[in-house]
């Protein structure tokens, strides 16, 4: 086990900021740890990464406890915006970073390439965009052979093409046996490309979970959009009592268990119906169920 | 200890890139020049060479440029990186803070290292170019040199603990001036101030020379001006505490880079990113 987490508790005076928070996460998995501004992510990572201590229970990396020599000696991390002294070049920062880790300086270059900032290189960090400074800091994340790596909102920054780029990185790592741990605010943008969530509410832990899980758990109903023939919306809404949403247009809301009869009382209407949508719930939706606590 | 010079290498790039490097030498080269050619004039009265006569005043110079340089220089040097958020990631890696600190300070020590040099090596040469008795000074001013240096050390250190401390820029920036004022140009006209209304009592006797070994700056200009020939162009407090021995000043001197390295270190230890 690459990171364990076990009754990991925060307070800041009076305020509970993580309660009791355990999971897990192994080589070669991916996590997404999601939830509001404010749910505790950050403040999780921090305590994983040793920048703050738990007021209780334990967090174990690769064996060692968080802020140890063999715990960041494995551990890359990547911070939210991540910020770098805007002086120096991207090469210049990378080799610093380099050195620190106990690695030669001349590795700078093809970890830039692989980021896809090869061409900025020689450039001041100052002059960089959000997304290249992000960049940069996936490029420092990489270094050495990471066993762990924690990833606060990686993405935030990115365009849709290096979103994509980003997470076919993450693959090759995971597959090379890294442990991942990332945080984000929209479900959307983890779904294929994690095998598990954790949903933080408020410090507590909500969801730890595989999507399809969480999906078949929150049993959120299913919404089937008929269109009827012009002018039998009227119709075709009496007939299957539910609500009309424009001249063609019928909406009804249905739990997964009651689909299949309703798809059979909209195609007994025959003619009358042109055609139907079946919508799932939505990965917002299954989020906000979770995060609300299990409500709807 | 790759770390150590990691990171030095680093804050020395930063230091050449934010002109720093290039300030400090100015200052320093401005003003040694400035004072070699007000310094001039009352060679011939003093019977010392040229040279010594020049140290006497680049001592009276260091002790405010030098603690000003190193204060500019390190305010920023943890309260910086607080605000950029560049510290919370350097603090995952596998380095000791104390490694992270001691880069930066060789990597300042070296900037005011090379600005002192500047200074006073145009100083000498003005000496030297007009007195050909001048090399007898050389002593004194290498001592001065290494003085120096020491001198900054401690207000380097001095500058980082106030760094780690404040975690503001802004708030480091105006900790580090005002301690400027206090150490190097209230603290002696207190100490003249308590002289004159103790008039001659225990305080003179016993306190003062004390109190004037305890402030870095102060022990710093008797120890120059004491062991130089040139302690009769010094005026003011140091021309009072003649009586004070050398060796004191020479420990307080040497105590100080170390205790104030040592308080930032402690310092930035309990600094949370």
């Amino acid at each position: 086990m690459c990171l364990t987490l076990s009754q990991v508790t925060k307070r800041y005076e009076d305020n509970t900021v993580l309660d009791a928070i355990s999971f897990d996460v192994k080589a070669g998995e991916r996590v997404a740890l999601l939830g509001h501004n404010g749910a505790g992510k950050s403040t999780l990572m921090k305590i994983i990464l040793g920048l703050i201590p738990a007021d209780q229970g334990s967090v174990s990396i690769l064996g060692a406890s968080p802020g140890s020599q063999i715990a960041r000696t494995g551990t890359a991390y990547l911070p939210e915006n991540a910020a770098f002294h805007p002086a120096l070049t991207g090469q210049e920062q990378l080799c610093h970073y380099l050195r620190l880790r106990g690695e030669n300086p001349r590795k700078a270059m093809p970890l830039l390439e692989r980021v896809g900032l090869g061409a900025a290189a020689k450039r001041r960090i100052g002059t960089y965009s959000k997304g290249m400074r992000q960049r940069v800091g996936l490029a420092q994340a990489l270094i050495g052979t990471p066993k762990l790596l924690v990833l606060d909102e990686p993405t935030s920054g990115l365009d849709p093409v290096s979103r994509r780029e980003f997470y076919s990185i993450l693959d090759d790592l995971a597959a090379q046996g890294a442990a991942i741990l990332l945080s984000s605010h929209a479900l959307t943008e983890v779904e294929a490309r994690t095998d598990r969530i954790v949903i933080l509410s408020a410090g507590i832990m909500v969801a730890n979970d595989t999507l399809t899980h969480l999906r078949r758990r929150a049993s959120l109903p299913i919404r089937l959009q008929v269109s009827a023939q012009n002018g039998k919306a009227d119709e075709v809404a009496r007939k299957l009592s539910g609500g009309r949403r424009n001249g063609v247009m019928v909406d009804l809301v249905c739990r997964s268990d009651e689909k299949l009869a309703r798809l059979g009382d909209i195609s007994a209407l025959g003619s009358l119906v042109d055609d139907v949508e079946v919508i799932p719930p939505s990965l917002e939706d299954i989020y906000s169920y979770f995060s609300k606590g299990g409500q709807a | 200890m790759n770390r150590i010079l990691a990171s030095a290498r680093t804050e020395f790039i930063i230091a050449l890139r934010n002109r720093w490097i290039t300030i400090a030498v100015i200052m320093m080269v401005l003003f040694s020049l400035v004072l070699s050619a007000a310094g001039s004039a009352p060679t011939g009265a003093l019977g010392a060479d040229k040279l010594s006569v020049t140290v006497a005043s680049l001592t009276s110079l260091a002790v405010y440029l030098v603690p000003l340089v190193a204060l500019l220089m390190s305010f920023d040097a943890i309260a910086g990186e607080i605000e950029r958020g560049t510290l919370s990631l350097v603090l995952t890696y596998p380095v000791s803070r104390g490694a992270l600190i001691l880069g930066k300070f060789i990597a300042h020590l070296a900037v005011l290292a090379i600005a002192v040099t500047a200074g006073y090596g145009v100083a000498a040469i003005a000496a030297m170019v007009t007195d050909i008795n001048a090399m007898q000074g050389m002593p004194a001013l290498l001592r001065l040199f290494w003085t120096s240096i020491l001198l900054g050390a401690t207000f380097l250190g001095i500058g980082y603990g106030i760094s780690a401390f404040a975690r503001r820029p802004g708030a480091a920036a105006g900790l580090v001036i005002g301690l400027w004022l206090v150490l190097i140009v209230l603290y002696d006209l207190g100490l003249l101030a308590a002289i004159v209304a103790d008039d001659g009592g225990t305080f003179t006797t016993h306190y003062f020379p004390w109190l004037l070994l305890g402030n870095p700056a102060d022990a710093f200009r008797i120890y120059n001006l004491a062991v130089s020939d040139a302690t009769a162009a010094a005026a003011g407090l140091t021309g009072a505490a003649n009586s004070i021995s050398p060796v004191y000043a020479l420990i307080s001197i040497l105590v100080w880079p170390i205790a104030a390295t040592t308080l930032a270190w402690l310092t930035f230890r309990r600094v949370t990113p």
